[in-house]
């Protein structure tokens, strides 16, 4: 593994292998000294074109836990603000002796042209692009829905059988992108379920099933059940007019109490956060003892530690005789 | 002025003959013909095509020349085989104007590489909003025929019919750029199948379709001739096929890359493969491909859009939409229509050179027949050479070919502008005198 | 001589009753020192060290039975510590187990196979630092080849085994190879 761009650059094997890698690390996050020194004198940069604080904090975790030297970089980039260009950003921290980068974007297939352009040698770590992929997030997933529906000794195995349906915009989603990858390769059964409206066209072609009713879904019996975030603003004209109301929205594709009931009793539910509480789940189903929503977080840190140390501790393909 | 002898041409793939050019025109076809005085152009298996006419091309200047001039976009004309070149109007400031087409009319004069015909705006500064003074274009020294607001689409249904029915008092034409405004807004690709899976937001077949579907009702409706830039889907072939049934007055053009390339080049993210209207599917590349053999598609012109390396070298979303195509038209459309059996090289003369000279109405100059007393407006091609694109030895002043790498057939040997050659052995003829 | 399962230019130096009679040694010698099993915690390193670590608790129990295997028997992965990370494609982690009581105050003895340039047992220690401050950390290793590139000793050595730098020393155990053996290969002739 060179870069970690897309869920669905990862073989079945790759991908077992990052969620070992995160159970074992995982281990040692649990001691009262977390740190360890595996990428000392490495430098990881977060190199953030979009505000988000908490992708940014678990990457920042992530890499000091494994004691490398994080740089923070905030940049506006080339579209909006006629920023400083990427490729200039990219020379920028080249020149600095960066080992990883890893890059949020608001432009699909910015981490892609970083690690094909050759303006930089550094590891790529794509923390989400436009409305592409968001790799970490589908594997923080997957790690989430292993430790809960897969055996008591997960090590090697993979998410055969489980039925997961993900629910909401999938339009504008790169977590459901990177989900459907990423869990099809694993072996889960995906169901997407959204308003047309926000199904993008082509997506027969995607490894999943598609429905545009939840109750029909959650009547089939599922391991999991993911919510995706949905912006209020998307309902306006100018947001592009997606659906009615938010109203009719949580009323036909929210997940409430009575959907909640309606899981079965092992069943989980996700949430990639930031959460819009009273639109795509509700308070009660937010917080109920099927929620795994904050224990994504904790396990976005150890998989975020195992990719970095998958990347970054072998020695770099020239090195290695 | 120099007298030449091309020996042994193919005029439109045909027999060889031997060419003679004295005085602007060809005052000699046969074969054996003496060389006595000319200059011999060893033209053994070469094709002998009308000069090509570009109806759709980008000059830049005025406001952009960091991406082209007139004189190094018609240079790169010149190197294509092209005679003619109509520039599009979106250049800073727009040509609404009868001041700024006859500028650039002058600036093409000077160059001397082609004969330069500047598209007139349809719309003041192209707002879509109120006619531009098309009259006094067409009656300037630039003799405008051709009006579009390329770049932007025509979209208000009225402004769209007064155009059409206004240009009929002068023979002029509206070069619609078909794409429905609010269906295609923050659109960076082809919506389909690639685009949902990487994650750029889509420019629906529709949003060009029902254009043109509108506009061939217009058309037909108030009389008028249509002409329809760039079409690139199938449904946008079935439509003109269907209008062209009906017997209204529309034409229809299509570029190089969609007879070529596919919306599966955007996987990379490189924004050489950004254009618009976007690449479309291998469906889509057949069917703009039989329909141009069929003639429902009247045209190839390139929309060759320079753009400097900082438009490019940077985010899918941040680049600037179009490439580059002036050099590499003849050898795409060889590429994809003659060798494959669906064009021959009078096809080719057809869709490079007399019908487009028809549609901008500058038949009397171009486009003509390869016969005695003609122009000798002539492009030579040695369809047998080989060459791989690079976009560093082009003419034309920026890197944004689709083509780089690639290797394409058929070279442009010589190209004659009124008997004076401007390629020669596949170099540019300096013209004395010329800025260029 | 020649075992059948002893790999071409190979040479046995310890058989599976010589590592035997020295790990019986080596339980002796730690329960000599610590006097008794109170307060121990046996640590094996992977790969070969936690067999070894598992055949020494055997003995300690069998001779102490104080010596309770399941609280003080574990593994210490060192991966995250090592020094040469990257001069190989990446490692897998291992996992690392250690006694739910934890190792502060304890006498750890750390198990490992061969004892080489001693870097092993420098991220061993640093790796045990992480988990807990022990009160004495000894080390017992089966094999001994001298070359050490630290200072860095062992307490408990089955075999002093001289070499060449150039020379290979394998140790194999039924448990990760099939057999108890220790062997030398390479080297001048």
């Amino acid at each position: 593994m060179e870069h970690l761009l897309s869920a669905g650059d990862l073989s079945r094997t790759d991908a077992v292998r990052i969620l070992d890698t995160a159970a074992e690390l995982a281990a040692t996050q649990g001691r009262e000294i977390k740190k360890l020194p595996t990428l000392r004198g490495r430098t990881v940069v977060n190199l953030f074109f979009e505000d988000s604080t908490r992708t940014r904090i678990s990457f920042e975790t992530a890499a000091k836990r494994l004691s490398a030297d994080v740089i923070n970089f905030a940049a506006k980039g080339s579209s909006v603000s006629k920023g400083e260009s990427l490729k200039d950003t990219a020379l920028t921290l080249q020149a600095m002796g960066a080992d990883a980068v890893v890059i949020r974007h608001h432009a699909s297939g910015a981490p892609h042209l970083l690690a094909s352009s050759g303006w930089l040698q550094a590891a790529v770590v794509n923390a989400g692009d436009g409305t592409h992929q968001h790799p970490t997030q589908a594997l923080l997933d997957a790690y989430t829905l292993r430790r809960h529906l897969v055996g008591p000794q997960p090590l090697g195995q993979d998410l055969a059988g489980l039925r997961v349906a993900i629910v909401g915009d999938v339009l504008h989603s790169r977590v459901a992108r990177s989900n459907v990858d990423l869990l099809h390769t694993l072996g889960a059964r995906v169901t997407l379920v959204a308003p047309p409206t926000l199904l993008p066209v082509g997506v027969e072609t995607w490894p999943c099933e598609v429905s545009y009713h939840l109750d029909e879904v959650l009547a089939q019996g599922l391991d999991a059940v993911m919510m995706l975030r949905v912006q209020r603003e998307r309902m306006s004209s100018a947001g592009g007019g997606f659906f009615p109301s938010p109203l009719e929205y949580s009323r036909r594709y929210g997940l409430d109490a009575r959907r909640l009931a309606a899981l079965p009793s092992h069943a989980v539910v996700l949430h990639p956060g930031p959460m819009n509480r009273g639109l795509e789940i509700s308070a009660t189903a937010a917080d109920s003892s099927r929620s795994v929503i904050v224990e994504q977080v904790a396990n976005g840190v150890a998989v975020r530690m195992a990719v970095l140390y998958l990347l970054l501790a072998g020695g770099r393909r020239e090195d290695v005789s | 002025m120099t007298e030449y002898l091309l020996r042994g041409a193919r005029p439109l793939g045909g027999e060889p003959v031997d060419v003679r050019i004295s005085g602007g025109v060809i005052v000699a076809l046969g074969t054996g013909l003496s060389d006595d005085g000319a200059h011999v152009v060893d033209a053994q298996d070469h094709v002998l095509l009308p000069g090509l006419v570009d109806l759709h091309t980008h000059l830049r200047e005025p406001g952009r020349e960091d991406a082209e001039t007139v004189a190094s976009g018609t240079r790169a004309a010149a190197l294509g085989g092209f005679t003619a070149v109509h520039a599009m109007a979106n250049t800073n400031p727009v040509a609404d104007t009868a001041g700024v087409v006859e500028q650039v009319f002058h600036l093409g004069r000077r160059a001397g590489w082609v004969d330069v015909f500047p598209v007139g705006a349809v719309s003041i500064g192209l707002e879509g909003e109120r006619l531009a003074e098309l009259g006094a274009m067409a009656d300037s020294e630039a003799r405008v025929r051709v009006f579009s607001d390329d770049g932007k689409c025509v979209w208000d249904p009225v402004l769209m019919r007064r155009a059409l029915e206004y240009v009929k008092a002068f023979d002029g034409v509206i070069a619609q750029h078909a794409q429905e405004p609010r269906l295609t807004e923050h659109a960076q690709m082809h919506e389909g199948v690639v685009s949902a899976q990487i994650g750029l937001a889509g420019w629906p077949a529709v949003a060009e379709e029902a254009i043109i579907a509108r506009d061939v009702l217009l058309a037909e409706h108030v009389g008028s001739r249509l002409h329809v830039c760039h079409l690139s889907t199938a449904g946008s072939v079935e439509i003109v096929r269907w209008a062209k049934g009906r017997g209204i007055d529309v034409t229809a053009e299509v570029t190089p890359h969609h007879l070529l390339l596919t919306d599966e080049l955007a996987r990379g993210y490189d924004a050489r493969f950004k254009v618009n209207p976007p690449l479309r599917t291998q469906a889509d590349v057949e069917a703009v491909r039989a329909g141009l053999a069929d003639g429902t598609i009247d045209i190839v012109a390139t929309d060759h859009a320079p753009h400097p390396v900082e438009d490019k070298d940077c985010e899918w979303a941040a680049a600037a939409f179009g490439m580059t195509g002036r050099e590499t038209a003849l050898s795409v459309v060889q590429h994809a229509m003659v060798e494959t059996g669906l064009l021959d090289w009078e096809g080719v003369a057809r869709v490079l050179s007399t019908a487009p000279a028809r549609i901008g109405r500058v038949e009397d100059r171009h486009g003509r027949p390869i016969a005695v007393g003609e122009p000798a407006t002539l492009t030579l091609v040695d369809p047998a050479a080989r060459r791989t694109v690079d976009p560093r030895t082009q003419a034309t002043a920026s890197p944004n070919t689709p083509y780089f790498d690639r290797e394409l057939p058929g070279r442009v040997v010589a190209t004659f502008l009124r008997g004076r050659p401007t390629v020669l052995d596949g170099a540019p003829v300096e013209q004395e005198g010329a800025s260029a | 001589m020649s075992d059948p399962d002893t790999p071409a230019g190979a040479r046995e130096v310890l058989g599976a009753d010589d590592i035997s009679r020295a790990l019986t040694r080596i339980a002796h010698e730690i329960l000599e020192h610590n006097k008794g099993a109170d307060g121990l915690v046996v640590l094996g390193i992977p790969t070969r060290g936690l067999p070894l670590a598992q055949r020494l608790a055997e003995r300690l129990a069998a001779v102490e039975p104080g010596f309770d295997p399941a609280t003080q028997l574990g593994t210490l992965d060192i991966t995250m510590h090592r020094d040469d990370l990257h001069r190989a494609p990446v490692r897998p982690i291992g996992a690392t187990h250690v006694p739910d009581d934890g190792i502060d105050d304890r006498t750890v003895v750390l198990v490992d196979d061969v004892l080489y340039s001693g870097r092993t047992i420098r991220a061993a220690l640093d790796a045990l630092s992480d988990v807990g401050r022990p009160r004495a950390v000894r080390l017992a290793v089966l094999v001994d080849r001298g070359h050490r590139e630290l200072p860095i000793r062992a307490d408990h050595v089955g075999k002093n085994l001289p070499t060449a730098s150039s020379e290979r020393v394998q140790v194999m155990l039924t448990e990760t190879d099939g057999r108890d053996a220790v062997l030398i290969s390479g080297g001048e002739a």
